[in-house]
């Protein structure tokens, strides 16, 4: 093949034979939003028609219409100060002081395990060990504990939500490179130094990284402890519906509980932008 | 202290000796390899001396019990008639690689020692002399750019400034440029001679590149490895200030090929 190229004489090469197009897949050349309206819509369009075919029992799915309707009760009712809106504000409240907690415990831990001898080789394993198991489980411990107030809710959040901090802390002490060690030994840095000049801060991508993981984490543990522990938040609203069938209302309930959800993830993310603001992030999952 | 040994290799002609090391041997414990036996060495006041090696014969060994960032096993290293037991003030040192943090602007880079030993206010006050030094190695207008932004050779004369900036009275040097490229590095080492003959500073290069120690230095110490030892020391007496086209002349080819020939012999050691 490449003989038959080389051989001819160079006045008779077309652009045909030398031009090699470089091809551009098409989805490269469609902007984000329209690819995500597309697949949006797609999956409207499934729904509508699974429902209003009767593939499947209202009861089950209800349509998108009916779904939506409940939505704009449900926001009616958050946007005028009814009962939901004090349930959403339990649960908010929850969630932040679990985020707080578990920000708090997952830290020092992490900075134990992550700059300590003693806590690599005597805390990291229990912490491992307590890390596989189904921390949901502990559940029913966190309300005969703590009751079927908020505190047992906000335990499990925290519970569920530092392991990932104390991870992501502990990893990103050790990011700092060979290098950079020797680099602040040879200036005579004191440990403490070295910690918080160096250590920390190269390590904060990590550390926010287990933070944006506690944040999804923290969300789950509120809501579980609510499901399981009772008290009045959003879940307990969810678990109610649910149990009179009321499907659409747990859709739109979902929905909008995934709201404070996302406004916890992209509040840590930006904070991260904020802070880190030299470490340029791979655009792509969890880049809104 | 063993006199005939100290007498083994006395440096360039000109100055008090600054470094003095006695019979210095490493024995890493955790593999039980020995990088380094009875090297014996004095780097004397304003001379410029390269070590060169094949990979693993314990040059960054060499280095890093220099600085006192490591204890030799046995033997003894002596700065400016004090032991060295710890990393020290009138010591400057250099890496493959720049490290600058990236969260620090250039002249917050090059202030961080001082930061680090005399806190944030005496950083400040030295914030005008990192400015001079970053005007010495070419990089005014960029104080205030974050390390992302600079290429590589800047990120290296940032970190130049970096180790200048203490006013250390010996540069230890680790392949500061060998992830350059060539000309960026030719360069470099035509401004490292500048900067060590106008701060007066005795200068000790590990390198793999036997051009780059023959145009840089006074000394070269060739080592064998396995164990890491001093195999001869070379004198380089091509005329001061040296310069780049000196590479092409009869005498700096003859100096090169006696250490390629000495460092081929050393492989089959
Ligand atoms: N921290 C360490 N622990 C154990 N062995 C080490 C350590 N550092 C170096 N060594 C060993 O000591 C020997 C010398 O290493 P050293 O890094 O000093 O070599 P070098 O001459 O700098 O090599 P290179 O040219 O590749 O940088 C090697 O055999 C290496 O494996
Ligand atoms: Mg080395």
């Amino acid at each position: 093949m490449t003989d038959l190229h080389t051989n001819k004489p160079a006045d008779t090469v077309t652009d045909e034979d030398t031009v090699w197009v470089q091809e551009i897949a098409f989805i490269d050349s469609v902007p984000r939003w329209i690819a995500m309206t597309f697949v949006f819509v797609v999956f409207i369009g499934t729904w509508q028609l699974v429902t209003s075919l009767g593939l499947v029992s209202p009861i089950i799915l209800p349509t998108p219409m009916e779904t939506l309707k409940d939505m704009i009760f449900v926001g009616t009712n958050l946007l005028s100060g009814g009962y939901m809106l004090g349930a959403l504000w339990i649960t908010i409240k929850e969630v932040i002081y679990g985020f707080a907690l578990a920000i708090a415990i997952g830290f020092s831990l992490g900075v134990l395990v992550g700059e300590t001898a003693f806590g690599e080789k005597a805390v990291m394993p229990y912490l491992v060990a307590i890390d596989t198991m189904p921390k949901v489980a502990f559940a029913p411990l966190f309300v005969a504990w703590l009751g079927f107030g908020i505190e047992s809710k906000v335990a499990l959040a925290a519970f569920i939500a530092t392991f990932p901090i104390v991870v992501g802390t502990a990893a990103g002490l050790h990011a700092a490179d060979e290098n950079a060690r020797m680099l602040f030994k040879t200036m005579g840095a004191s440990r403490m130094q070295t910690l918080i000049k160096m250590k920390l801060p190269t390590g904060l991508p990590q550390i926010f990284t287990g933070l944006k993981i506690g944040a999804v984490g923290v969300m789950a543990g509120a809501i579980t402890g609510e499901f399981l522990g009772g008290g009045k938040g959003f879940g307990e609203l969810i678990r109610v519906a649910a149990s009179q069938l009321n499907t659409p209302r747990v859709f739109s309930l979902i929905l909008y509980l995934s709201l404070v959800g996302l406004a916890l993830y992209l509040i840590v993310q930006w904070t991260q932008r904020k802070v880190v603001f030299w470490h340029k992030e791979r655009v792509g999952a969890g880049d809104y | 202290m063993n006199a005939a040994i100290a007498q083994e290799y006395s440096g360039a002609p000109t100055g008090a000796p600054v470094y003095e090391l006695t019979r210095v041997s490493k024995t890493y414990a955790r593999n039980s390899v020995v990088a380094l036996e009875d090297v014996s060495l004095t780097l004397r006041h304003g001379s410029f001396t390269s070590v060169i090696g094949s990979s693993g014969c314990g040059k960054s060994t060499l280095l890093k019990i220099m600085a006192g960032l490591i204890p030799p096993s046995k033997g003894r290293v002596i700065l400016q008639s004090e032991p060295v037991t710890g990393p020290r003030r009138d010591i400057g040192m250099m890496f493959q690689q720049a490290t600058l943090f990236p969260w620090k602007t250039a002249v917050e880079n090059i202030v961080l020692p001082i930061e680090i030993r005399d806190g944030k206010a005496a950083a400040k006050n030295a914030l005008e002399k990192a400015h001079e030094l970053l005007d010495i190695v070419g990089l005014k207008g960029f104080e205030n750019v974050y390390p992302n932004e600079l290429s590589g050779g800047m990120a290296q004369r940032a970190s130049i400034c970096r180790m200048l900036i203490t006013e250390p009275a010996v540069l230890l040097l680790d392949e500061p440029f060998s992830a350059l490229d060539e000309l960026s590095r030719d360069m470099m080492n035509m401004e490292l001679q500048r900067i060590c003959i106008e701060q007066d500073a005795t200068a000790f290069l590990v390198t793999h590149s036997i051009q780059e120690a023959v145009i840089l230095s006074d000394d070269i110490v060739v080592m064998k490895p396995r164990p890491g030892r001093i195999a001869e020391i070379v004198k380089v007496d091509l005329p001061r200030p040296r310069t780049l086209d000196m590479m092409t002349t009869p005498k700096f080819g003859e100096i090169v090929d006696h250490i390629r020939g000495m460092l081929d012999k050393g492989e089959e050691m």
